[in-house]
């Protein structure tokens, strides 16, 4: 059982996420709709997790996007569910970019994932278990640029399946399953991917992080 | 501008011969008729305006007087053409109607100017012209009118009586004479005439120059107003439609937990599958309406600017798109929408048309420019014309002061260059 705090405009939609996770077990001690009242409904119930919307009032543009990273930085470690319309790895890398300086599960989901109630509600809890989470389609869209620079050209086909399916936050043995693999192998492939992108292997979790901010970084270089 | 009777007037001898001088006459002779009637147009609009100023529809009546240089001005345009072959242009807004409009442009006065000065002047030298025009013609005539007359007397000069149509003959040369003078000094006259209409009557550049921005600024509001519009479309369906779409395939989504449980209790029912399948097509909707969100406007160029938004579009393109753009600042949003749609087309075009499989964007912020160039590596010979989308959005980009350059000779490459002062 978690504890959710949720924030989202459309007053539809919140009604209908309050249902689900009550429904899957979870309470939502507070559901909001805008930016403003998130931040003050985290103060008062600090909850185990939150899911926001990117575009709230009052400029509809990407409040809630702006007030995960506050509250990250008001509440070290607090796991944040960004829940978007937009595939935008524009979004999804600012979050992971300016979210991941502390510990603290992370994810950034379309908001057609919540059609897929237990997928959500599965990405929803590896969030709040600490792990990072990042939509499927925005890692495909992450894993196909074709920039000349780009090291992710290095990778094999299958170390890009074994780095997108990480990317969805699953740990070596779900990703052995998921590909019928052994978790062996898994492993081995992690390490190529590592060395190919020259990423620490210690980085544990929050290596999904790391790989997007140097994909990043290595954007802004040829940009 | 030249004075075309001026002109005529510099080989004397073939002048004298021609129509020039008959339409100088013409000109100068019609044009006492037409002053007289201004003046008099002029006098009782005054009187009128002045002996009705103690009501206050005496000020109008003034101020329509005022502006009796309009339809003078509009007739003399059209009579000046006896003389001069270029027709002058309108001096007046279309837009500015009515009496209020018409009496705040430069144009209106400059009219008035003219119609005083061809009532009073003009008028008073056609009017001495006609007269030894007259004269010069009866003079000329003296032979014919004597003969008419016989037997009769005749005196031409008081006291000396003449005795047959021969003795005419030296006023016959004294009026031929005096219609040669006529001529040439018609031909300034009518020349003067021209010139100055030439500087009241026709446009100044102060007048094209207002104009102009005028124009400019109507194309930039309906821009604009196209603009407004997109976005209240995307909002309404980003807000509205997308939304409840959402919510549709959650509720569908938690009615198929339900059936789960009954299915498990051992309560098998054909609904599920009719779930299942109602919520495979409400993502599918979703997802076909967020293409076209994202086609309206997408909310990346608004957020984050126009590098981030054309590497999400080169992310989505079926062609490797490399992207080297360069940008100290956010753009007028204006620019950044417009280059922005530019590079979706051209991008677009070099997937469907050109058989490229490289592309590159390339551009930045250089003296007081955004310039961007998107080149394929593609067949080449497209034709802008033929893309209605590329006319658009060339029209689009002059609203802007910018400019669009396709160059595509057969078998490529196929290059675009964008350039909006900014």
């Amino acid at each position: 059982m978690l504890r959710i705090v949720i924030a989202e405009d459309a007053v539809l939609l919140r009604a209908g996420l309050v249902e689900l996770l009550e429904r899957v077990g979870h309470r939502v001690p507070a559901a909001v709709g805008d930016a403003a009242a998130l931040i003050r409904a985290v103060d008062a119930e600090r909850p185990d997790v939150v899911v926001t919307d990117v575009r709230m009032p009052p400029g509809h543009r990407d409040e809630g996007l702006r007030a995960a990273l506050e509250l990250r930085g008001r509440h070290p470690g607090l796991p944040v569910l960004v829940l978007s319309q937009y595939v935008a790895t524009a979004y999804a890398t600012r979050l992971l970019g300016e979210g991941s300086a502390d510990r603290g599960g992370l994810g950034y989901l379309l908001k057609d994932r919540v059609l897929e109630v237990t997928d959500f509600t599965d990405a929803l809890e590896r969030v709040a278990a600490g792990r990072t989470v990042i939509d499927p389609e925005v890692v495909r869209i992450l894993l196909a640029r074709h920039t000349a620079a780009d090291p992710l050209r290095r990778l094999t086909p299958r170390e890009r399946e074994v780095l997108g399916l990480m990317a969805e936050g699953w740990n070596n043995q779900a990703v052995a399953q998921r590909l019928g693999v052994t978790e062996a192998s898994v492993v081995k492939h992690a390490g190529n991917i590592f060395m190919k992108l020259d990423l620490d292997p210690e980085e544990g979790n929050r290596r999904v992080l790391a790989v997007l901010a140097y994909h990043n970084r290595a954007n802004e270089e040829v940009n | 501008m030249g004075v075309a009777v001026w002109a005529a007037m510099r080989r004397p001898g073939r002048f004298l011969v021609s129509w020039w001088p008959w339409r100088a006459w013409a000109l100068l002779v019609s044009g006492a008729g037409q002053g007289v009637l201004v003046l008099a147009g002029l006098a009782v609009g005054l009187a009128v305006g002045v002996g009705l100023s103690v009501f206050g529809v005496g000020v109008l009546v003034l101020g329509w007087t005022a502006l009796i240089g309009i339809p003078v001005g509009a007739v003399e345009r059209g009579r000046l053409r006896l003389v001069e072959p270029e027709r002058l242009p309108d001096p007046h807004h279309g837009a500015a109607r009515g009496l209020r409009g018409r009496l705040r442009e430069r144009a209106s006065w400059r009219e008035l100017g003219y119609a005083l000065a061809q009532s009073t002047v003009f008028a008073a030298v056609g009017l001495l012209f006609a007269a030894a025009l007259a004269f010069c013609l009866l003079l000329v005539s003296a032979p014919l009118f004597i003969l008419a007359v016989s037997p009769d007397t005749v005196m031409l000069w008081p006291g000396r009586p003449v005795s047959g149509p021969l003795d005419g003959l030296p006023a016959s040369a004294a009026g031929l004479l005096g219609l040669v003078v006529l001529a040439y000094s018609g031909g300034l006259l009518a020349g003067a005439q021209v010139r100055l209409a030439q500087q009241l009557l026709g446009p100044r550049d102060t007048d094209l120059g207002v104009r102009v921005i005028e124009l400019t600024r109507s194309r930039a509001r309906l821009a604009d107003a196209f603009e407004a519009e997109r976005r209240r479309i995307e909002r309404d369906l980003h807000d509205g439609a997308q939304q409840q779409l959402v919510a549709l395939g959650m509720t569908l989504g938690l009615a198929e937990l339900e059936l789960a449980e009954l299915v498990r209790r051992g309560h098998d029912t054909p609904a599920t599958a009719l779930v299942a399948r109602a919520r495979g097509e409400a993502r599918l909707a979703l997802e076909q309406l967020r293409t076209l969100v994202r086609g309206i406007h997408p909310q990346v160029l608004t957020d984050h600017g126009l590098p981030a938004a054309v590497a999400e579009l080169a992310a989505r393109h079926p062609v490797p798109v490399l992207v080297e753009l360069e940008l100290p600042h956010r753009l007028p949003e204006q620019v950044e929408s417009a280059a922005y749609f530019t590079i979706t087309e051209a991008l677009t075009n070099a997937a469907k048309h050109a058989d490229a499989d490289e592309i590159t964007v390339r551009g930045g912020h250089r003296a007081g420019a955004l310039r961007l160039s998107v080149t394929d590596n593609g067949r080449g010979g497209a034709d802008p014309r033929a893309g209605a989308g590329l006319q658009g959005l060339a029209d689009r980009l002059a609203v802007l002061d910018g400019r669009l350059t396709v160059t595509s000779p057969p078998g490529g490459p196929t290059r675009l260059d964008l350039e909006v002062p900014c």
